[in-house]
């Protein structure tokens, strides 16, 4: 036998509406791993990129944000059912991205796979913790309720490339919202790969969107875009940031600013209700009969 | 005053277009229930005899076109209707408004007495009552009408005579009306006899609320017949029974259809009588029945309005909701007793500046 | 009888509301620190009645410096007011209501006076909606824990806030209230052409025996806001105005760890169904449009009616807007009240003149309008389609765009067809087409067979450019925690 099979090198594509397409531009960026050694050639995306992206997402907003939560819960479940299953290679890639030893990646795969899992008990119960009924002073039955906010821009932590990753994008589409994922620009690779997963796993394409590239480059136009309603600045150092929001200003995105997170906690529902509205009706109710008013 | 039905000189002053011609044509009436007469027009047979008396004589045809007019009236929304009622109550009618509303309001109370033990000398009391209403100022207007039981006709006619004052009598077995047909007629006929100018009939209830509206309307029918030319006829729901606003605007088209000249909420006899929101909805219901056909018909709020300030109310609700031309004693009517003695009061206190008292009044 | 004697139209009287029970002084300063004090460098301002042009008093305007003061001010209460048991802090909110309920015909009289709405809407809308706010958010102040936010949830620091002219007491309710239940302190800027009731407010604080700082009220424009808003020492900032401020304040505050919340512009529509309740829909949309001079952001300036019933519902429309009463804001029958300002008044009618000019029908009633003072008849534009101007901007006026639609999917793309998305009304008596409608509908606050009605308990805010975050119900607290 040979001394060793030579093996097969993946190309690393871009994740738009349910396809895995290169980037328009046809431009790609050397990826290294932590001691600078080659690892592949990313996507390089351009603002048109980001356009289409947009438009993918804003398709499927209609019919995710339709889904029941149950429904939603259901297929963030399979993520992880399939993230389990592909766990060893996240492991590999992680701990290549982020200088990882094998054991630290898959704990942090594992939290990855464990956050999909918490996020998907959450779709069908964070409308009864933050909606309800109120007891307005009329005849009226009065509801609030949480809606998803729309197309949300997720910058993707720079340095956790693959649990924090999970941790900005699965709450965004847990509520509805559709999500054009900027990942992490020095370790995009565990992000690509997980669109393979995303692809795999009843997410209806466009549901997520994962752009590789200059965070910088692709999050501009994303924050100026009039049909993203939201922004999360996850992976924005502050310089970015305040520009982004000074851009994001123009259409009145909520903004979720870039904060110190410990993505190895549980977290709370701050990230889901981030990018939640409340929607609350009034209806008339009154009396059965008209006994009406006397004076 | 001229009731447009008999087809006398005055046009209704309303502001919008009516029916006046029954040539086929472009749809020149633009009511809001236009819609609901285009819908059913197709349904039904045009009579040959007869040319229909207005322009929804066709809904009558039969039991069920009645019933899908009836059902197809838009709905009511009690939150939205009681509100509006509410919002009416808050208008300030102060001075001169005031002192007209009080001699309009005067001028249109049913003055009445319905009561087992009803003598011919209390009823000889109350015309003199509703002739000289204040006793100590001649110029008080007099009331519309008194209102008695049918034996009593003869008795209230003689003590209103040469005053103007119209003698009314409730008739079909009121307050129930639960009686055959005839003996319904038979009550009316008696009423008219005696001299009754205008007719309180009740309606049928249990075949309201049974969905038997051709019943109930072809009760009326006989009634108004046997009302005669110059009868006028007040047609009761008991809006407290038949309970929900859609049934009250159901029961208001459907007495207007039937040829009542005046739509009138409630004997009196029950818990829940006149209030603001069900004669809003009744004004509504005339408003509309005239955009809709020309003619117009009456409203009459009766029982528990018993202040000046709620009358005045009430009188909001006509001015901004049928329109000035309700504001006249032949298209509207309180059916009240101690209502009276209240107007009084205040009457007096706008000409004298003090407020009066029950001993100032007569107590009838 | 002679009939004839009353065969006049019921004509009311002059009612007009007694202008004595309210004593306004000739100036006022800023209330900084628990005291009037004049503005650095003295400049004041005059604020008018809009239905007279009459100038009411002289009001301080002030410059960055006294913002700084006002800032300073609140940040010196917050410590100890931030550290009092929630249950003294409610009773401070509990008292404020009562007296708010104690002087509210002298307070609706003088937002009135300053704003031009009628007297009506500030006897049974305003001042009721004011005192039930700080009721309402009194209650929460010793009972945070339990709002949802985890436990003992830490207030912001201090608040600034600036407000809108349209209800200038109100929306000082809706920021203030919350704002002292959770511990923080605000500086509130009044609008320019409302000052006074947040100036009477700061007396009625005064009764109230609160702590100084903890209210600290700076009239002036524009420029205040903006000092206000980019105040360093600032922690929040709220905003109640135009959406094109709003995102001027968006940006200011970028890149800073303010929070902010936003209620901005809106173009509701208000969807009228062929099965309609048809005569409250009639005043729905009266309401919806014509209240408070439709200078309101939730205003239903878009009816969208099905066009099977457009012929019906708009002649009842116009007769029913041929009874609207439009005169002397203090008279209690005037439904139109004067607009707010000459400023607003000229940008009402420049946008209706060019919905006339782009080919939209114009009516409005037969209404004689004073000859001084601010004023604008009831309009209605037929014939507009969603490419007119005024189916798509802001007008903050009584004039409502008529639009129609074939089928339910067709109303509501219409009506999200817009930058905005604050309010909607839904008019059915189809209960399962209420809830799909309002479902899809892209806006916060929706009102099926009703419109324009508020509650404390009930959160208020918008979706898209109409801003974000919410005022009123346990929903409003988070604008003012640090969650």
């Amino acid at each position: 036998m040979s001394d060793a099979r030579l093996s097969v090198f993946k190309t690393y594509k871009l994740y738009v509406g349910g396809k895995f397409p290169r980037s328009e531009s046809g431009r790609v960026y050397e990826v290294t791993d932590a001691k600078n050694n080659w690892l592949a050639n990313a996507p390089l995306s351009s603002r048109k990129d980001a356009r289409d992206a947009v438009v993918a997402a804003r398709k499927a907003f209609g019919g995710w944000s339709g889904a029941t939560a149950y429904n939603r819960g259901q297929v963030l479940y399979r993520v992880a059912e399939m993230l389990e299953g592909r766990r060893e290679q996240f492991v590999r890639e992680v701990a290549d991205a982020e200088g990882l030893s094998k054991s630290k990646a898959a704990a942090v795969v594992d939290a990855a796979i464990d956050r999909w899992v918490w996020y998907a008990g959450w779709t069908d119960k964070i409308a009864q913790v933050v909606g309800g009924a109120n007891p307005v002073a009329g005849p009226f039955f009065n509801l609030s309720s949480p809606e998803p906010t729309g197309v949300v821009a997720v910058l993707a932590p720079q340095d956790s490339s693959f649990l924090g990753l999970v941790s900005v994008l699965a709450p965004v589409i847990a509520t509805g919202n559709t999500a054009v994922v900027v990942a992490s620009e020095k370790s995009p690779l565990p992000a690509l790969s997980l669109a393979e997963v995303l692809a795999t796993s009843d997410v209806p394409g466009g549901v997520v969107n994962i752009l590789s590239g200059r965070t910088a480059e692709i999050a501009t136009p994303l924050a100026a875009h009039q049909d993203v309603n939201a922004i999360d600045l996850a992976g924005a150092d502050e310089d970015l940031a305040k520009e982004l929001e000074i851009a994001a200003a123009d259409n009145l995105k909520r903004v979720l600013r870039p904060q110190a997170v410990d993505y190895s906690e549980t977290p709370g529902a701050d990230r889901l209700t981030a990018f939640l509205e409340t929607k609350t009706v009034w209806h008339t109710t009154g009396a059965l009969g008209a006994a009406g008013s006397s004076y | 005053m001229h009731d447009v039905r008999t087809g006398a000189a005055t046009a209704p002053r309303y502001p919008y277009p009516s029916v006046t011609s029954r040539t086929p044509g472009p749809r020149t009436d633009a009511g809001v229930y236009s819609r609901y007469a285009r819908r059913y027009a197709r349904l039904v047979t045009m009579p040959t005899t007869a040319p229909p008396a207005h322009a929804l004589a066709d809904v009558t045809a039969s039991d069920s076109t009645l019933r899908r007019f009836l059902h197809g009236l838009p709905g009511v929304d009690a939150v939205g209707l009681e509100a509006r009622a509410a919002s009416l109550g808050t208008r300030s009618i102060k001075t001169t408004a005031k002192a007209y509303a009080i001699d309009l309001a005067i001028s249109m109370v049913d003055l009445t007495t319905l009561e087992g033990a009803d003598t011919p000398g209390k009823v000889r009391a109350l015309g003199a009552k509703a002739v000289h209403p204040d006793p100590t100022d001649r110029t008080a207007p007099t009331t519309a009408a008194v209102c008695v039981y049918p034996d009593m006709v003869a008795v209230a006619k003689e003590a209103v005579a040469g005053s103007g004052v119209k003698v009314a009598s409730v008739a079909t077995a009121f307050p129930a009306g639960r009686a055959a047909l005839d003996v319904k007629l038979a009550d009316v006929r008696e009423a008219v006899a005696a001299g009754a100018d205008e007719i309180d009939m009740v309606i049928d209830r249990g075949a309201f609320l049974a969905g038997k509206y051709l019943k109930v309307y072809d009760e009326i029918l006989a009634v108004k017949e046997a009302c005669g030319a110059n009868a006028r006829l007040k047609v009761i729901f008991e809006t407290g029974e038949l309970s929900t606003y859609d049934n009250i605007r159901r029961a208001s088209w459907l007495g207007m259809l039937a040829g009542a000249d005046f739509i009138k909420t409630s004997t009196g006899k029950v818990a829940v009588n006149a209030t603001p929101a069900n004669t809003l909805l009744m004004l509504e219901a005339v408003r509309d029945f005239r955009a809709q056909t020309g003619v117009q018909v009456g409203v009459k709020p009766a029982g528990g309005i018993r202040t000046s300030k709620d009358a005045v109310k009430f009188l909001v609700l006509v001015n901004e909701t049928a329109g000035a031309d309700w504001l006249d004693n032949h298209w509207f009517r309180f059916g009240a007793s101690s209502l009276l003695n209240d107007l009084l009061m205040q009457r007096q206190k706008l000409a004298s500046g003090r407020y009066s008292g029950p001993d100032y009044v007569t107590v009838d | 009888m002679d009939m004839e004697m009353l065969s006049s139209a019921f004509e009311y009287a002059p009612a007009p509301e007694s202008r004595s029970v309210v004593d306004i002084a000739p100036s006022y300063g800023l209330f900084i620190d628990g005291e009037f004090v004049e503005a650095t460098g003295g400049k004041v301002f005059k604020t008018v009645s809009p239905s007279t042009e009459e100038v009411l008093s002289e009001v301080a305007e002030a410059a960055e410096e006294d913002v700084d003061r006002a800032v300073r001010a609140a940040r010196k209460a917050f410590e100890k007011w931030s550290a009092l048991p929630g249950a003294e802090r409610a009773k401070y909110l509990f008292r404020i209501a009562r007296i708010i309920q104690e002087r509210s015909r002298e307070l609706a009289v003088l937002e009135t006076l300053d704003n031009g709405k009628p007297i009506k809407e500030t006897r049974d809308a305003d001042l009721p909606l004011v005192a039930a706010h700080f009721f309402y958010y009194a209650g929460w102040a010793d009972k945070l824990d339990h709002a949802g936010f985890g436990a003992d949830p830490r207030p912001l620091g201090v608040a600034g806030q600036v407000i809108p002219w349209n209800f200038p007491l109100l929306m000082l309710a809706w920021k203030i209230a919350p704002a002292l239940a959770t511990g923080n302190t605000v500086v509130l800027k009044p609008a320019e052409t409302t000052p006074l009731s947040a100036l009477f407010f700061a007396d009625v604080c005064r009764q109230a025996g609160l702590p100084k700082g903890v209210v600290n009220i700076v009239t002036g424009d524009g420029r205040t806001g903006a000092a206000l808003v980019a105040h360093p020492d600032v922690n929040k900032v709220a905003f109640t105005g135009s959406t094109a401020v709003g995102k001027q304040i968006a940006r200011t505050v970028a890149g800073t760890r303010k929070k902010l919340t936003l209620e901005l512009g809106g173009k509701g529509a208000n969807i009228v169904f062929d099965d309609a309740p048809i005569d409250q829909a009639v005043e729905g949309i009266v309401s919806g449009i014509f209240f408070n001079q439709g200078q309101v952001c939730c205003a239903g300036s878009r009816l969208l009616v099905q066009e099977s019933i457009q012929d019906e519902l708009l002649d009842a429309l116009k007769r029913r807007l041929s009874t609207l009463r439009l005169g002397d804001p203090l008279d209690k029958n005037t439904d139109i009240g004067a607009i707010n300002s000459a400023e607003q008044l000229a940008r009402i009618t420049a946008l209706a003149e060019k919905g006339e000019a782009e080919g939209a029908e114009r009516w409005s009633p037969a209404c004689e309008l004073p000859s001084s003072g601010y004023w604008f008849a009831p309009t209605l534009f037929t014939n507009v389609t969603q490419a007119h101007t005024i189916a798509r901007e802001e007008i903050f006026g009584p004039v409502l765009s008529v639009l129609t639609f074939r089928t339910p999917d067709e109303a509501v793309a219409k009506a999200n067809n817009t930058q905005y998305g604050l309010s909607a009304g839904i008019w059915s008596e189809k209960g399962s087409r209420i809830l799909a409608v309002a479902s899809k509908l892209r806006a916060g606050v929706i009102w099926s067979n009703t419109f324009n009605k508020f509650d404390p308990t009930s959160p208020f805010g918008g979706y898209k450019e109409s801003g974000f975050g919410r005022e009123g119900g346990r929903h409003g607290l988070e604008a003012y925690l640090d969650v």
